[in-house]
């Protein structure tokens, strides 16, 4: 057994991993009795609201907060004044919170106010006097990027030659290229990829496919909106209870923009109802935080639903062009994209993660892909599980589908014959180690609903998909109970069921029930410093930590033993949930219990813990391929999903269950992309769905039962051989739903979401053309 | 000697140059030496990169050893949702 905490060994053989025990979450959560992050009060707190632009783009000339101040019951009213800039904080971060000078997008913080309930709040917002300019507005990332465009933030990135812009006739050589003066722009970066010479492959190409694509913004969709309590004490400590993904940047970054030691602030995280992505960022917490310190009480925030959609960050929307050759035998000889991406009101779209993962999937000599980050009057995106790679695959994947239908190829076998794998390198650099595509790909064409028949307007789509996984910094902390149970104190807020998932790794390296350990997620006062739950990597990361933790604590519990049995502790061994002699040198004792180790902690040194941090590395990345079925209504042009599969590389699944509601729960994110979800922004820029009754989010009786196949390839970076799995399911669906519907309706949808109206005049436009 | 391959945004701030020798036996002496070859490259290099090292992605490790055998690429600096 290997007590030494840095032996990387791959266990294959487990008791508790792999089981599927309830989740410790969820009678609280069923019951109601589970604490989010409006659950939260404190004696004598005030309500917060804010105050948003309600215009796209606006200067901002004069805010007049004085009848508000002198509202009765109201306690603090605040503007960007009050934050004011402090040395190395984030600007765009400052910025996005509170307007400084110019309100860059529909909903965007002008000013705060905390009274004594919400009435008053609300009255005291109505009377601050805010002085806007109306400017031009864009919100289209094709639009930003034309020379006419108003730029949102003049002088700040490099000037650009229009003509030079990589767009689907330039990259096909279609369009010859003039100079123009470089002009400022709304691009804040272009990015490039790939390796080989493209242009030359497609010259060996016997049938090439390209087209253009658009996806529109979707939002996470978080049920919780946005909630926290600041307390901010006369002498400068300050508390805040929020729902986060990721209560240390919350500390680090309130901390920088107020400029507070991080010392003197402390986090606690709630229960999280969504997240995805969505709360890796702050929005309200700083704005409660400043007005917490301004009236010298508890002040709690909560965005309401408009909020949410207005003011915080959906992912991008996206502009593409794709272009693939392929041989007759479906083998690719070369592929090429543009990839034009809008963030919102500030750089930082997850374009260059799109280009990546462009082409990841497949095994390619020669590979270009571009990538424009732009920035348009929407506001500042956030990233969303797999940030950027679902759009990208979106493009991709049709054009591959295309490429089949036309080479009379199965969908799979085309993917097979190009699949990326050990030893392969990748479209955006590094070479491949162990992969599981191509096992996805053979579970996927071995699948029952691979085998069903389709009748009338039905069809069927495949589509993979890739995520890196990540790991990074992490810290986590067993403590043996009296009576021998286990406490984990975890810093890495539970998203996906992580608890179970730390416990069960837990109770696998001591041998012991999965019941005698219980998990916390810690305030950041408690444990060191854990990156947020992004990335795929809590369970990678926080488990690899656990596992260590308990090799820590299981070296001192053995020490224990060894004294109590006056032996060496090298003679000592752990196993099956007791110390043991390890040998017959070592002596006749019979085995003590980690039950008997806690109950003489006291009497021999004190209490027994162990503990671990880590900057995690070795995240194995991740492929899935999924399978779905559709049926369109020609007359309506409304789609029913008849059957989805999801095959996905977990590495190892420490609890199938929450495994597979990852995978389905992606799925499901993805069907709704692609059928429903959007943005929609009217010609003055302000946002017109800003709810869930006009944004529609797929509910259970949208969707069928999502069967899942868990592939298992062990990520040789973690000593249980897992995988992140959060992020690569929702990867394939926009492409895999509308591969489906191209084959159930023979039009090819290249802008989403594919609404009802939209596939009715696709239809009506097929039938036309055969008039 | 460790040569560095650069992707996405590092390219366009080294002028289009996308492999570089220099030396090192971990990341964070590699990127010192980077940023010293290529000044253009520091402010990119200060904001934060991630490193593949034969396919394995590293965001913060500056101790990982490297050694002329390992294939290293610079990428930009990625986060999940």
């Amino acid at each position: 057994m290997p007590l030494d905490a840095n032996t990387p060994d791959l266990r294959t053989e487990f008791k508790s991993v792999g089981t599927r025990p309830n989740r410790p979450d969820g009678v609280d959560k069923v019951t109601g009795r589970a604490r989010f992050g409006a659950d939260f009060a404190l004696p004598g707190q005030l309500t917060g609201l804010i105050l948003r632009s309600p215009h796209a783009h606006a200067k901002i000339k004069s805010i007049d907060t004085s009848a508000a101040e002198a509202l009765p019951g109201v306690k603090a009213v605040i503007t960007y004044k009050d934050i004011p800039e402090q040395e190395g904080c984030d600007k765009d971060v400052l910025v996005n919170i509170m307007a400084r000078g110019t309100a860059l997008y529909d909903g965007h913080a002008v000013a705060a106010v905390a009274a004594v309930d919400a009435s008053v709040a609300r009255k005291a917002l109505k009377l601050i006097k805010v002085d806007y300019k109306v400017l031009k507005h864009v919100t289209d990332v094709d639009e930003a990027m034309k020379p006419d465009a108003p730029v949102l933030h003049p002088g700040r990135f490099d000037p650009v030659d229009f003509s030079t812009l990589e767009n689907a006739a330039h990259v096909s050589g279609k369009e010859e290229r003039k100079t123009a003066t470089p002009a400022h722009s709304n691009i804040a970066g272009r990015y490039v990829f790939g390796h080989g010479d493209p242009d030359k492959g497609f010259k060996q190409a016997d049938v090439i496919v390209e087209h253009e694509f658009k996806t529109e913004a979707t939002h996470q969709g978080y049920i919780e909106p946005h909630a926290c309590t600041a307390s901010v004490s006369s002498d400068g400590m300050a508390e805040l209870w929020v729902c986060t993904q990721g209560p240390f940047m919350v500390r680090d970054v309130c901390a920088s923009l107020l400029g507070m030691d991080v010392s003197r602030l402390r986090v606690t995280p709630s229960e999280i109802g969504g997240g995805f992505g969505g709360k890796t960022t702050v929005f309200i917490e700083p704005v409660a935080l400043a007005l917490s310190r301004k009236a010298g009480k508890p002040v709690k925030v909560v965005m309401s639903r408009s909020e949410v959609f207005r003011a915080t960050g959906p992912t991008s929307s996206a502009s593409m062009w794709v272009k693939i050759g392929a041989k007759k035998d479906g083998t690719f000889v070369a592929a090429d994209a543009v990839l034009k991406y809008q963030g919102g009101a500030f750089p930082g779209s997850p374009v260059e993660m799109g280009a990546m993962c462009a082409f990841a999937c497949y095994d390619l000599k020669n590979v270009r892909i571009v990538g424009y980050d732009v920035v348009t009057n929407r506001p500042k995106q956030a990233a969303y599980r797999a940030p950027g790679a679902p759009m990208s695959a979106f493009a991709v994947e049709g054009v591959i589908g295309e490429i089949a239908d036309k080479l009379g190829m199965d969908a799979i076998d085309i993917r097979l014959k190009n699949a990326a794998k050990e030893g392969t390198v990748s479209s955006y650099g590094p070479t491949f180690g162990p992969v599981g595509l191509v096992e996805t790909l053979e579970a996927a064409k071995a699948h029952k609903n691979y085998k069903v028949k389709l009748g009338k307007n039905q069809g069927r789509g495949v589509a993979s998909g890739f995520w890196f996984n990540f790991a990074g910094n992490t810290c986590v902390s067993i403590n043996l109970n009296v009576d021998g149970t286990l406490a984990l104190a975890l810093g890495t807020v539970d998203i996906g069921g992580s608890r179970a998932s730390m416990c069960l790794m837990a109770a696998e390296e001591l041998g012991i029930s999965y019941e005698d350990v219980r998990a916390v997620i810690a305030d950041t006062s408690s444990l060191g410093y854990n990156d947020i739950s992004e990335g795929s990597r809590v369970t990678f990361s926080s488990g690899l930590a656990t596992i260590k933790a308990v090799r820590d604590l299981k070296v001192r519990m053995c020490g224990r033993a060894a004294k109590i049995w006056g032996i060496p502790e090298d003679a000592v061994k752990w196993e099956n949930g007791a110390a043991h002699p390890a040998g017959s040198n070592a002596g006749n004792f019979p085995p003590l219990s980690i039950k008997e180790i806690a109950a003489q902690a006291s009497a021999t040194g004190g209490p027994l813990a162990g503990h671990y941090e880590i900057n995690a590395e070795g995240a194995g990345p991740s492929f899935a391929t999924h399978v779905c079925d559709v049926e369109v209504d020609p007359d309506t042009g409304a789609m029913k999903v008849l059957r989805y599969l999801v095959v996905q590389d977990a590495g190892k699944a420490i609890h199938p269950s929450y495994v597979e509601g990852q995978f389905q729960g992606g799925a499901v994110q993805g069907i709704g992309w692609v059928l429903n979800e959007e943005y929609f922004y009217g010609k003055d820029g302000t946002l017109q769905n800003a709810g869930f009754l006009d944004y529609r989010v797929p509910v259970c009786s949208d969707v069928p039962m999502i069967d899942t196949v868990i592939v298992e390839v062990p990520n040789p970076g973690h000593p249980y051989g897992v995988r992140g799995v959060g992020e690569t399911s929702i990867v394939p669906p926009l492409a895999c739903v509308a591969n489906a519907v191209s084959s159930a309706i023979g039009v090819r949808a290249r802008t989403l979401p594919m609404s009802p109206p939209r596939v009715l005049a696709a239809l009506e436009g097929v039938a036309a053309s055969k008039a | 000697m460790l040569k560095v391959k650069l992707g996405g945004t590092l390219v366009n701030k080294a002028g289009g140059r996308t492999e570089f020798e220099v030396e090192g036996a971990n990341i964070m002496q590699m990127l010192r030496n980077l940023g010293r070859t290529c000044p253009e490259l520091e402010p990119m290099l200060q904001k934060g990169v991630s490193v593949a090292v034969d396919g394995q992605i590293y965001r913060d490790a500056m101790l990982q050893p490297l050694g002329p055998e390992n294939e290293i690429i610079l990428l930009p600096r990625m986060a999940g949702g």
